[in-house]
């Protein structure tokens, strides 16, 4: 279980996350909504220790994550980047299997492309794209390897960011899918960062809305729609007008 | 407590001295940030994890790749320096220094310095423009997910690398440039062949060399460590790579020519 307790974070005036409480269950898919420049990305790096928060607790299992050992508390989770942030000078295959050929869970090089090539199975690709490099890719391509490469070493938590954007319909509603299945499938706790309201309904368990540096709303995806909160219904159907100003 | 005075109450004087006054503090700021940067990296280089293949790969990168460039401005540098040395030599009959001060000029001075610059051009932009992409693009935070230490893995095996790679380089840019000053000396100036070399080899001390490689090496670890803190520190968007990589082959060629005063200074006037 992952919570966050009043959780602040400011870049000089810019005051981002004002007093963020939040807990996401142990094996539940969080999905975390709000426009752009919201905080969202900040929130999450937050919990990965990419960003360090001004004041606040954010706990891991009841643990402060600050006082964790780094490597063994970055090892409980794989994360997909909005980009992909696939590295530009590595084989798709060395990509997926990165973690798998370093550090602790280092394994000989063939049985970790071996199970890189398993887990490019798992998300759609076939083994003709192991020996590519990322650029020669598509962008749909490219976050599916993210996502092979975030599952590669069977985290327990799983971090998503932004996995639909940029995306056309049909490939989106692919990695809304695979990031279902795969959460199930491997009993995870996920936390994804979204606006894209197909991307909520298809991979949430449970919804928060983060609005001006706090959560206005969270509870079930089945009782989002029928939510009184006039943010959430607002950013929900997509509605200039409301509490959120449409001009930011 | 009193406040401070408004500097427009000063008029241009209290402006122009709280300009120079921010500048300066900027500028102290950025080179504490540089000396903490380059203490973080001393300080991964002696604690494991090493990552052999990248610097095996940056080892390649810097010092192979390099080596045609470095060549090229060596031989002529060489050359021009010969018939510099033979033009102003004979204002007072010295045209026979030639060889010698071709080859002190080249491995005490212009080795190291153009060695270092050209490195500087090509490594240090090359290094700020990768790790700037990186950073925009969200791949160092995507190491650091995958527990892998950035610092050790980009920065650490990219220094070495060019503080072990760039003496190697000075040293066959001396060895080419000595030999364009030899071919200029023996086509264009009736240089006897064996008498030119020999009068070389007579004439430099192994110290000589020395030097220039020790500069060659500090050189390389001020090119490699301001391509990579620029390069981490980079702004967003290809504005701020771009922003990087221009501040990084300038602080690098700059820091190289303020380095190179302050070593001769320490090696050739005690």
């Amino acid at each position: 279980m992952i919570t966050l307790s009043d959780v602040t974070k400011s870049f000089g005036n810019n005051h981002v996350l004002r007093g963020v409480n939040l807990t996401i269950p142990t094996a539940k898919s969080m999905v975390i909504i709000g426009g752009s420049g919201t905080g969202k990305s900040v929130l999450l790096k937050s919990v990965l220790g990419l960003v360090t928060p001004d004041s606040g607790t954010i706990a891991l299992d009841g643990q402060d994550v600050r006082r964790a050992e780094r490597d063994a508390f970055l090892a409980r989770f794989g994360m997909l980047f909005q980009g992909g942030a696939l590295f530009d000078s590595l084989r798709v295959w060395e990509n997926v299997a990165f973690r798998l050929m370093r550090g602790a869970a280092r394994r000989p090089k063939d049985e970790a492309r071996a199970i890189a090539l398993e887990k490019l199975r798992r998300v759609g690709l076939g083994p003709q794209v192991a020996d590519l490099y990322p650029a020669e890719l598509s962008g749909g391509m490219q976050k599916r390897v993210g996502l092979a490469r975030a599952i590669a070493a069977e985290p327990e938590i799983i971090f998503f960011d932004e996995p639909t954007t940029g995306l056309d319909p049909i490939m989106a509603g692919v990695i809304n899918d695979l990031i279902r299945e795969i959460v199930v499938e491997m009993g995870a706790t996920a936390m994804t960062i979204t606006h894209d309201m197909s991307s909520v309904r298809a991979i949430a368990d449970e919804v928060a809305m983060l609005h001006e540096g706090t959560i206005k709303w969270t509870g079930p995806v089945a009782e989002m729609d029928d939510c009184p909160d006039p943010y959430v219904q607002q950013f929900i159907h997509g509605r200039a007008t409301g509490p959120i100003n449409a001009i930011r | 407590m009193s406040a401070a005075p408004d500097p427009r109450s000063l008029g241009h004087l209290g402006l122009a001295l709280r300009s120079i006054g921010r500048s300066t503090l900027g500028a102290l700021a950025s080179i504490g940030r540089v000396v903490l940067f380059a203490a973080a990296t001393l300080g991964h280089l002696v604690r494991p994890p090493f990552y052999w293949r990248e610097f095996g790969a940056q080892v390649l990168q810097i010092g192979w790749c390099s080596l045609p460039v470095v060549g090229l401005t060596a031989l002529f540098t060489g050359g021009a320096l010969a018939l510099q040395i033979y033009s102003g030599g004979a204002r007072f009959n010295a045209e026979a220094v030639v060889p010698s001060i071709v080859a002190i000029g080249m491995v005490r001075e212009l080795g190291p310095v153009l060695g270092g610059l050209m490195v500087a051009a090509r490594v240090a932009s090359s290094i700020a423009a990768e790790l700037g992409t990186m950073k925009v693009t969200e791949q160092i935070d995507a190491l650091t997910t995958l527990s892998t230490n950035p610092m050790k893995y980009l920065v650490v095996p990219r220094v070495l690398a060019a503080t072990l790679a760039v003496p190697v380089l000075v040293g066959v840019g001396d060895a080419i440039g000595i030999m364009g000053g030899w071919l200029v000396g023996v086509t264009r100036l009736d240089f006897n062949s064996v008498t030119y070399l020999k009068n070389t080899i007579d004439f430099l001390e192994v110290w000589d060399v020395g030097s220039g490689l020790v500069k060659g090496a500090a050189f390389g670890f001020i090119v490699a460590l301001l391509g990579c803190y620029h390069g981490m520190n980079s702004g967003r968007g290809a504005q701020g790579v771009g922003k990087a990589t221009k501040s990084a082959v300038v602080a690098a060629s700059v820091l190289i020519l303020a380095a190179n005063y302050l070593l001769t200074e320490v090696f050739f006037t005690s």
